[in-house]
């Protein structure tokens, strides 16, 4: 009997649960499908394999999806390894484009060219990371970056605002960062105490930039960087800290990360397209695809676009791709 | 001697009786075993029911004919987990049809006919024990090294499907072996008596027998495979993928879905993952509601 009840009592979740799934009130309009577009190619046809960054991911997915709204019969995947793993499988002959959140490095080149894979270098948007404090946080509107080391140095013993700066109040200073897998860990440490994965280790890291936000939200004396998209994304609930790289305080935003004037926080990110898969119709129509629409792709996944002398650079390289 | 006896056999049903209703007698050991259990019960179900409300409420707004329907988007308006929720049931099938025959005909093996004092079945069964000890990430570089890299497969639904169920392999052998133990020998020694040959006897008496609590573990084997994420991300599962899956193509599966979209900033996206748990729960309630309903259908008393 105990079974049986057991038995019902699970089918009803599950009756309950298809139910819902059928006819649950919902809250999307679907919007316009983005499934084929009128000027569809259905000409190219094959599959682009795309890894790497995590950071990049969301430009290259939404660039995918564009794509293939252009040309429905090609399949584009697009794997999220990291930069590193993703150079990995990049120069293995796996993936044919390579999302990275910094330049590839002298050895990871090394094995491409061991293995004979030949790329070609794009940089196709600009990221800035946003310092953020808590809400309340009415002392820190402007951090020099001596004092950016001072509170992720890896020997840092600052555990208070006051030790940073003896203006500041005695408010626990409580770190929020992002995982040291993360290509947003590599370019902070990097940039902030000169070496990269050099940081103090007593903070709390997450891959998950939503942890950072949820975190520096609830501590008054909090602090934690990430990706200025992540910011702008949730302006209401922290505050942004301009950052004085030794020229006056500047806030990141379009101008500032484009210029590079938002230093030392402002990085380029990249894509690299093997020369062997450009070969393939279908990888160079991406990459087209990608030089035509770079504008309202970056602003779409929320990076900064391409100032006008980067634009150019890229064309002239994607246009060097053999085709 | 006898009247004793019975005096004694009474007195132990009293006994019994006074703790089994529980008010008289009771000692405090027992108070505080029996307040200890009900806590720990207490602990897993409020942590499951605040679970499962703040999936549900997160979650319903979501779910939609939308999410059925549509491929991943980076317009929460418009993103659907159909590739993922098909690749997530192709996994299944393959699983079933790959692991589970493997999986039973192991345990039948190592259980009805193997030579049980040989050191090579005995090197076997100590390896299965082991095998269920490791984890899953390196299975995942198994499968990189081994069925991705080595073999060619490529980075394919079948490579992932095929690590998964080396992975399952330990659960499934390791409770069917339980299962086809717990089968009265006579039932064994009857079949044999009645002239059956050892293989007539296993295959109408004991694996029918055995057949509830094979359903059981393979269906926690199976549960697991599908909610697993490590080992598919290391053989090269991608996380935006907007065609159906088939055996050999690229491929995602709900897990990794909804750890991608939990990362994601926008706020529609964090419903989106909760509607796509609320999906891979009903599919592993549903599994399991079959695995219960094999258990009472050929459930059979000694």
């Amino acid at each position: 009997m105990a079974t049986r009840k057991t038995l019902i009592t699970i089918m009803a979740i599950g009756g309950i649960g298809a139910a819902l799934a059928a006819c649950g009130g919902s809250s999307r309009d679907g919007g316009t499908s983005a499934s084929t577009a009128a000027n569809a190619d259905t000409s190219l046809s094959g599959s682009i394999v795309i890894d790497g960054s995590s950071t990049v991911a969301p430009l290259a997915t939404l660039t995918a999806e564009k794509f293939h709204a252009t040309a429905p019969n090609v399949n584009v995947t697009v794997g999220t390894s990291g930069t590193g793993g993703g150079f990995e499988k990049f120069c293995n002959g796996e993936t044919d484009v390579s999302d990275a959140s910094r330049a590839i490095k002298d050895e990871e080149k090394a094995i491409c060219d061991e293995k004979k894979v030949t790329f070609k270098e794009l940089l196709v948007a600009n990221d800035g990371i946003a310092i953020v404090v808590n809400k309340d946080n009415t002392w820190a509107s402007c951090l020099t970056t001596d004092q950016l080391a001072t509170i992720w140095g890896p020997d840092s013993k600052a555990t208070s605002w006051k030790d940073v700066d003896p203006s500041f109040p005695d408010e626990a200073l409580k770190l929020y960062g992002p995982g040291t897998d993360s290509g947003t860990f590599d370019f902070f440490t990097k940039a902030v105490n000169g070496e990269e994965g050099a940081s103090r280790t007593d903070f709390s890291p997450s891959e998950d930039d939503n942890v950072t936000i949820k975190g520096v939200e609830g501590e008054k004396g909090g602090l934690g960087y990430f990706g200025l998209s992540y910011y702008e994304q949730n302006k209401d609930a922290l505050n942004l800290v301009a950052i004085d790289g030794g020229s006056g305080c500047v806030k990141p935003d379009t101008t500032t990360v484009q210029d590079g004037t938002y230093a030392p926080l402002s990085r380029p990110l990249f894509m690299y397209v093997s020369d062997t898969a450009a070969t393939r119709p279908e990888v160079k129509a991406f990459v087209d695809f990608y030089v035509a629409n770079e504008q309202t792709l970056t602003a779409d996944a929320l990076f900064v676009p391409l100032s006008p002398e980067q634009a150019a650079t890229m064309k002239t390289e994607a246009a060097a791709l053999a085709g | 001697m006898n009247g004793a006896t019975r005096t004694a056999t009474a007195a132990a049903q009293r006994s019994v009786h006074a703790s089994l209703t529980g008010h008289r007698h009771r000692s405090i050991t027992a108070t505080i075993f029996v307040a200890f259990i009900m806590l720990s019960t207490a602990v897993g179900l409020i942590s499951l029911a605040v679970l499962l409300f703040t999936v549900l409420q997160d979650g319903l707004p979501y779910l939609d004919p939308i999410l059925f329907t549509n491929g991943p988007s980076m317009d929460p308006n418009i993103a659907g987990a159909r590739p993922a929720i098909l690749a997530s049931v192709l996994m299944a099938v393959v699983l079933v049809a790959t692991a589970l025959p493997v999986a039973i005909g192991t345990a039948v093996y190592l259980e009805e006919f193997a030579p049980k004092d040989r050191w090579w079945i005995r090197l076997i069964e100590l390896n299965i024990q082991n095998l269920a000890a490791i984890p899953s990430i390196i299975f995942g570089i198994l499968g990189l090294a081994f069925l991705v890299r080595g073999l060619g497969l490529g980075p394919v639904l079948l490579a992932g499907a095929l690590i998964l169920g080396l992975q399952m392999l330990p659960t499934v052998i390791i409770a069917t072996r339980e299962a086809l133990r717990a089968v009265p020998a006579t039932v064994r020694q009857g079949g044999m008596a009645l002239g059956a040959t050892r293989l007539q006897v296993v295959r109408r008496e004991v694996l029918p027998a055995a057949i509830p609590g094979i359903a059981t573990g393979s269906i926690l084997g199976l549960s697991r495979a599908i909610g697993e994420t490590a080992p598919l991300l290391m053989v090269g599962a991608a996380t935006f993928v907007s065609f159906n899956p088939s055996l050999l193509s690229q491929y995602t599966v709900l897990p990794i879905l909804i750890y991608q979209w939990i990362r994601l900033p926008q706020a529609e996206f964090q419903g989106l993952a909760a509607a796509a748990i609320i999906v891979l729960l009903v599919i592993l309630i549903s599994m399991n509601g079959i695995a219960i309903w094999m258990r009472n259908r050929y459930e059979r008393k000694w």
